[in-house]
Formats: C-alpha cells, sequence, structure tokens
C-alpha cells in the first residue's frame, strides 16, 4: 500500500507546481510531473510479487507472469502526454511573444 | 480579428526557409567579399557548433538512423516498435540540426516535405486497417499468423503498422521541432 | 448492420488524413470534402436512430476480437441520440464555415483540426470499452485546445492556455479512476465491469466514481469546474464556439459521465443528490453572471453554464420524466446554442465587434434581417417561450421536479428561467436596435452562413413536436430506457453472437 501512497504524494507535488508557481514554464513542468504520477500508478497496479516478464515461448508454463495489459495502456498515455506537452510549449512561445513575459500575474486580459 | 500583420499559423508555411529565396540571399552576402572560399569556410565555422562535433556527427547520424529503423522493423520481436523506433529517427535529424546549425539543414528539408510525410504516414495507417474492413472486420488481421521469435516476416499485420507509425512519428516530432526553432528566428528577423 | 458504426470513426479520420496531405491553396476541395463528409455522416446518424428502434443494441467487435479480450464499438439508444446530434450539427457548422473561415489564413489546416474533433466526438460516444473513451477524449480535447488558439491574438492564446491545463488535469484525474477500476475488476470492456460489480457498493468504487465525476464534471463545465468556459468558448472562432458549447460540453462531458456512473459503475442512487444540488446551482450562478457581460460571445458562454445544470437537474433526478426531460433538452441546446453562436458570428464578421455598447448604434436589424429572424428565434427558444423547443424540455423538467416533491430546485430554476429572458431581451435589443447614429456599409451574411443559420433555426421550431408521444418515443425512448434500467447494461454482451 506505500507504493501506492507514494504515487499520490508524486500527484499532490506536481499540483502543486499548477496551483501556485508563476512562471508559465513551471506550470507546464507542474503537469508533466502529475503525468509522471499517473504512468507510475498504472505500472504498479501490473505488478505481481515474485512475477517475470510476460513473454510467451513454446515449452515454459504459463505462470506468476506480471499483467501486460496496463503496459500497453501506459505506451497509450506517454504518447498522449507527449502531444499535450508539444502543444502547451508551442503556447507559451506564442504568449511570450505577445506578452513578452512568462509571468501569469501579467498575463491577465480577460476578466470579468 | 485574425489576419493581423503579426505571424500567424499559416505565414510560416508560406514564407519555407529553405529553398531558392534563402540560397540567393546567401549568395547576395558571399559575392559582397573578396576572397569566396575563405568567407564560405568561415560561415560555416561560425554557425552551429565546433568542429569536433560536426565531424563526430557526420560519422554517428547514418547510424542512429540505421538503429532507429532496427528498432521499428524488429517491433514484433523485440520491445520497441512503431513510436519507439520513430522517436530515434526523429533524434537522429534533430541531432544534424543541433550540431550544423538551422539554416544548413532546413536548406535541404523544406517544410512541405515533412508535412507531406507526416499526412503519408497517418493515411497508410488508415489505409491498412480499412483493407481489413473490406474483407470483415475492422483492423482485421489479413495476414493470419502468430509471432515466432527471431522470425522477421511473421506476427500478420504487425510490422506493416509499425513502420506506418515510425514514418508519422518521426516526421511528426521533426516537425514540431522544426516549428518551435522557426520561431525564434522570425521573431529576430522582425527585430532587425 | 452493424458494419456502419466503425464509419462514424473511420469517415471522418479519413477525411482529415486526406485534408492535411493537401498543403496548397486550394481550399475548395477541402470545403467539399468536409461538407461531403459531414452530410454523409448525417445520414448515416439517422439510419442509426432506426435500427437501434428495430434491434435494441447493436455491437461491433474491432479487429474480430471477442468482448472480454478485444475493443467493441456499442450502439444502443443513448448513444444513437448523442450521435444524431453530433453529425446534424456538425454538418451545419461545415456549411457555416465555408464563408466565415475566409477571414482566416490557413482554412485547410482548420478543417483537419474540425474533422480530427469530430472524430474523437463520434469516438467517444460509439465505444464500449473504457481506456479507448479515455484515448478519443483527449484526440477531441487536443484538437479544441488547437482550435480555440486559431486565431492567435493575444487574448486567445491565454485562454487556449488555461483552457488547456485545467483540462489536461482533469484528463489525468479520469485516467487514475480509470486505473483504480481496472485494478479492482481486471477488465476494461465496459458491460464486463457492470456484470463484475454487480451492483455492490464498495468503498473503492465510490472512490473511482468521484474522481470520475471530477474529471468529466470539468470537461461538462459543472459549477465547481467550470472556471475555464467564459475564457475559452469567446475566443474561439464562431463555429468552433457553436460546436464546443453544442457538443463537446454534451459528448465528453454529460454523456460520459452519465455512461460511467450509471451504466457502468451503477452509482445511480448515490449521486442522485449531488448531481440535482449542483445542477441547480449552476442554473443560478450561470445565469447571474451572465446578465452583467456586455460581450456578446461571453454572455452566451455563462448562458452555457446556465442550461448544462437544467440536464444534470433532470438526468440526476432518476424519475422516467425527468430523464426524458433532461435528455431532451440536451438535444434542443444543442440546437438553439450552436445557433445563437453562429449568430454572433454572422455579426462579428459583417461589423468587426462582438462588444454590445459598440454595435447598439448601428441599426442592425433594418440591415441584417435574416439574422436578426434567426436571432430572435433562439432568444425565445433558450428563454422558453412557447411555441419554440426550449419551452417543452425546460417545462417537462421543471414539471418532473414539482412530481418528485422537490420543490426548492423547481423554484430556482423557474427564477433562472425568467432571469434567462431578461439577459436575452438586453441582448436584442442592444445588438438589433432600430436607431442608427452611425451610417456604415454593413452588408447581410453570405449565402452559406444564411443557410445554415436558417436551418438551424428551422429545426428549432420543427424539433417542439418532439414533445408528442409518437415522436418522443421514437427518438428519445431507448435513450431514456438506458438511463432508467441502468444495470440492464451488463447484460448487453451477450447479443454479440446474435447479431451479425
Amino acid at each position: 500500500m506505500r507504493v501506492y501512497f507514494l504515487c499520490f504524494i508524486l500527484f499532490a507535488v506536481g499540483l502543486y507546481a499548477i496551483l501556485r508557481k508563476r512562471n508559465l514554464i513551471k506550470i507546464i513542468i507542474g503537469t508533466i510531473i502529475c503525468e509522471y504520477a499517473v504512468n507510475l500508478f498504472l505500472i504498479l497496479i501490473a505488478y505481481r510479487k515474485d512475477g517475470r516478464a510476460p513473454i510467451y515461448s513454446p515449452g515454459q508454463e504459463v505462470k506468476n507472469m506480471v499483467d501486460p495489459l496496463p503496459q500497453a495502456l501506459v505506451l497509450t498515455s506517454i504518447v498522449i502526454g507527449l502531444a499535450v506537452t508539444a502543444l502547451l510549449v508551442g503556447l507559451a512561445i506564442r504568449i511570450y511573444e505577445k506578452y513578452k513575459t512568462f509571468d501569469i500575474t501579467k498575463i491577465n486580459q480577460l476578466k470579468g | 480579428m485574425a489576419g493581423s500583420k503579426e505571424v500567424e499559423w499559416g505565414d510560416i508555411w508560406h514564407n519555407p526557409l529553405g529553398g531558392k529565396e534563402r540560397k540567393m540571399l546567401e549568395q547576395k552576402n558571399n559575392n559582397t567579399s573578396e576572397q569566396k572560399n575563405k568567407n564560405t569556410l568561415e560561415q560555416t565555422e561560425s554557425k552551429g557548433m565546433s568542429l569536433i562535433v560536426k565531424t563526430i556527427t557526420r560519422l554517428t547520424v547514418g547510424l542512429i538512423l540505421l538503429y532507429g529503423i532496427y528498432i521499428v522493423l524488429h517491433g514484433h520481436i523485440s520491445p520497441g516498435g512503431g513510436f519507439a523506433g520513430g522517436v530515434i529517427i526523429a533524434l537522429s535529424f534533430i541531432h544534424l540540426m543541433l550540431a550544423f546549425g538551422k539554416e544548413e539543414v532546413l536548406k535541404r528539408f523544406s517544410s512541405e516535405y515533412i508535412t507531406f510525410f507526416e499526412g503519408l504516414g497517418a493515411t497508410l495507417f488508415l489505409g491498412i486497417a480499412i483493407l481489413g474492413f473490406l474483407a470483415g472486420y475492422f483492423f482485421l488481421d489479413f495476414f493470419v499468423d502468430k509471432g515466432a521469435p527471431f522470425n522477421l516476416f511473421s506476427a500478420g499485420n504487425i510490422p506493416l503498422y509499425n513502420i506506418a507509425i515510425g514514418i508519422k512519428v518521426s516526421s511528426g516530432l521533426f516537425a514540431i521541432f522544426v516549428f518551435l526553432v522557426l520561431l525564434r528566428v522570425i521573431k529576430d528577423k522582425d527585430k532587425q | 448492420m452493424s458494419q456502419l458504426i466503425p464509419l462514424f470513426i473511420v469517415l471522418p479520420l479519413l477525411g482529415a488524413f486526406l485534408n492535411s496531405l493537401f498543403v496548397r491553396k486550394n481550399t475548395k476541395v477541402s470545403d467539399i470534402l468536409s461538407l461531403l463528409i459531414t452530410f454523409s455522416l448525417s445520414v448515416i446518424s439517422f439510419l442509426s436512430l432506426f435500427l437501434v428502434n428495430k434491434y435494441g443494441v447493436l455491437i461491433y467487435k474491432v479487429g474480430g476480437w471477442r468482448p472480454p479480450l478485444g475493443i467493441t464499438l456499442v450502439l444502443d439508444g443513448l448513444s444513437s441520440l448523442l450521435l444524431l446530434t453530433v453529425c446534424l450539427v456538425s454538418f451545419f457548422i461545415s456549411l457555416y464555415s465555408i464563408n466565415y473561415m475566409e477571414k482566416y489564413t490557413s482554412k485547410e489546416k482548420f478543417y483537419t483540426l474540425f474533422l480530427l474533433m469530430l472524430a474523437g466526438m463520434n469516438g467517444v460516444v460509439a465505444t464500449g470499452d473504457l481506456f479507448n473513451l479515455f484515448v478519443f477524449l483527449e484526440l477531441a480535447s487536443v484538437a479544441s485546445y488547437a482550435l480555440v488558439a486559431f486565431g492567435t491574438e493575444k487574448e486567445e492564446l491565454e485562454a487556449s492556455f488555461k483552457y488547456a491545463i485545467m483540462s489536461s488535469v482533469a484528463s489525468l484525474f479520469i485516467l487514475l479512476g480509470i486505473g483504480i477500476i481496472y485494478s479492482f475488476t481486471s477488465t476494461l470492456n465496459m458491460a464486463d465491469i457492470a456484470k463484475t460489480l454487480g451492483g455492490s457498493l464498495n468503498k473503492v468504487v465510490v472512490f473511482a466514481g468521484i474522481l470520475f465525476f471530477m474529471g468529466f464534471g470539468l470537461k461538462a463545465s459543472i459549477v465547481p469546474f467550470h472556471a475555464w468556459l467564459p475564457d475559452a468558448h469567446p475566443s474561439a472562432p464562431a463555429p468552433i464556439s457553436a460546436s464546443l458549447s453544442g457538443l463537446l460540453i454534451k459528448s465528453l462531458g454529460i454523456y460520459s459521465l452519465v455512461r460511467v456512473i450509471y451504466n457502468v459503475l451503477g452509482l445511480k442512487e448515490l449521486f442522485s443528490l449531488p448531481l440535482m444540488f449542483l445542477g441547480t446551482v449552476s442554473i443560478m450562478v450561470g445565469v447571474v453572471l451572465a446578465i452583467g457581460q456586455w460581450d456578446f460571445k461571453r454572455l452566451l458562454a455563462y448562458h452555457s453554464i446556465s442550461q448544462v445544470g437544467y440536464i444534470i437537474l433532470g438526468i440526476g433526478l432518476g424519475t422516467p420524466l425527468g430523464i426524458l426531460g433532461g435528455l431532451f433538452h440536451l438535444f434542443n441546446h444543442s440546437l438553439f446554442k450552436s445557433l445563437l453562436f453562429l449568430n454572433s458570428g454572422a455579426v462579428e464578421y459583417s461589423t468587426g465587434s462582438r462588444q454590445l455598447l459598440k454595435i447598439k448604434d448601428l441599426g442592425l436589424r433594418s440591415k441584417m434581417p435574416f439574422t436578426s429572424l434567426t436571432t430572435l428565434i433562439a432568444s425565445l427558444s433558450i428563454s422558453g417561450i412557447p411555441p419554440f423547443n426550449g419551452f417543452f424540455s425546460k417545462l417537462i423538467v421543471i414539471f418532473s421536479c414539482i412530481k418528485a416533491g422537490f420543490f426548492g430546485y423547481a423554484f430556482w430554476a423557474i427564477v433562472g428561467s425568467i432571469l434567462t429572458l431578461a439577459s436575452f431581451m438586453k441582448v436584442y435589443r442592444y445588438s438589433f436596435s432600430t436607431e442608427h447614429t452611425e451610417n456604415r456599409e454593413i452588408k447581410e451574411a453570405p449565402f452559406f452562413m444564411k443557410l445554415a443559420m436558417l436551418s438551424l433555426s428551422l429545426l428549432c421550431i420543427l424539433s417542439s413536436f418532439l414533445f408528442l408521444n409518437k415522436f418522443s418515443n421514437f427518438f428519445l425512448g431507448p435513450a431514456q430506457k438506458t438511463l432508467l434500467e441502468a444495470k440492464n447494461y451488463s447484460t448487453i454482451n451477450d447479443f454479440v453472437e446474435n447479431v451479425r
């Protein structure tokens, strides 16, 4: 149970970075940390005690393997995270060109 | 409202930094000084990184590309597959761009080719899936075969999908990098 | 006949990829391609309604793999209602954007992103597998982040960044919930999860349900999670605002929330009171914040929050009449909210501004007669005035609240409706006034925009006939049955061998 708890603490660290930091790039890094925490959680779900790699070769019995399905889920999730990060970084560069600053307290044109 | 004078997404593709325009600009810069050979050597030495990095890059870029293609093609036998191999192929192009400077590389790879390969990879993937659809189910395996270890032509449709994904991911990541780099160049041109 | 279901996902994806291969300036090919695709999609979605009424549930196995092992695409009553809404309104939006997007550069990239978003929304509605829902949800969300920032002005980039950060945190909550459910039941197929859980109320399942509620609630902009909507929806170009407000918050937010909590997890009784309470708070918060706005599109965005509150109030009630009212209001709101955003786009196209104080001197009622007529129809619909469709759906929701004994919620819903009428009277008076003190050359909207707006307003009038029993049993009956007997979802995998 301790490892799952540590995953949630890592998620909370990323969430703190998103909520409290003032620089745009630090907010993006907070998003990346949250994503790592969720991927780690998915992989840890798959672990079986004293398991071995889930490769099937003829002649070996199918016993005591770790679960291969969350590994496929994590591959997809890493690709999605890459796409979102690339888009956020592109947006941040464009915002710097227009507003000339990365500080979110000065980027507040939309109000009300 | 849009359509303003500032740089927009569309404009970058309509002013490609590769191609004839850039070449004519550089030739004009070259012809104004006296010793042409010395000038070009100085120019290629002043952009990009130092001579040691450039020599090593010339030797290793081909090997990195080959390693990436190996990981794509052996996706059904060993770990890796389309996405990981595609990232390594894109890394070889980015390595070229980091070592030699962006103008040299963008002269040879123009933006339109990169977008074309991206669309080609995606359409290839969908085309293979639709071929299965015409025979029965969507994404159907039409070479019905199980994967045998160390056998390159096995495991049904999976190597074909790996190749399509490899093309798409490599051109996609290189396009993202070129886009993030291109913006800086246009901004410098505006400041002058 | 279940071979039709993957066409909902294949056709828009094919259109998007073919569009990205044509990078040249010839945009007429993109126009015709996307019009063809959205038209054929709306025809197929009508056909799917007939099929669902005849067969019940249609299941398609992707790749030929059987359900607990493979991914299935499921077409039951709720899916076909949402598919009809999404495909029909996207056809009109695609028709409208032939003329409107001439003002932006790179129109072919717009069509690529729009078709990708449409493929994502269709995929979310049509799938029967939990992780497949997440993948299509992310596809539609990432396409919408790019579309909100399409004009690349200052405010649009800031709005898109805020929207992207909040929405990716919500997606991460959803992924955490999926991980917890997978570790508890060791299967990802929705019907199989329902069968394994068997209606028991376990603490882990309730925790996952709360995580799903937070994630999908942010996508649907229910009240504690609504802060991204007033910035993101006005900043997008007008056809994208219409599809975000009319389609995306319903298919990614409300449909997924209802499907996961009612059918998959079986937590209908537990979430009934929170949904009703938050729905009523949404109604009041949305309307009170909307009255003081002077920007046309920002006002419409705040009203989206309010109307989503009506839908959640109806569905959260749980009685047959309440669910019927909620689903009817979902269909109606897509129609008239898209029409309102398209109208604001037409006003912006002709006059160049969307601030109400600036356009009140231009005398638009005589210069833009079509637009003022369609805005009048849409405003009367949203306020709930009798012959139009908004009246009937709000009537059913309020009446079902009274019949179930919740008088307080019904009272606040009626107050919200009166305040909606007040704010739309303000909008109509300021934007389409009769006096003009400035004399500027203002033309009516171009042909395709007029066609799209007129067709949507005609549909607003026609869909009020859905109140009659004969039509509502055909359109809304299967969807109502799916949500009412929510535990029956676990048995749909038994249909797999019977239907080809």
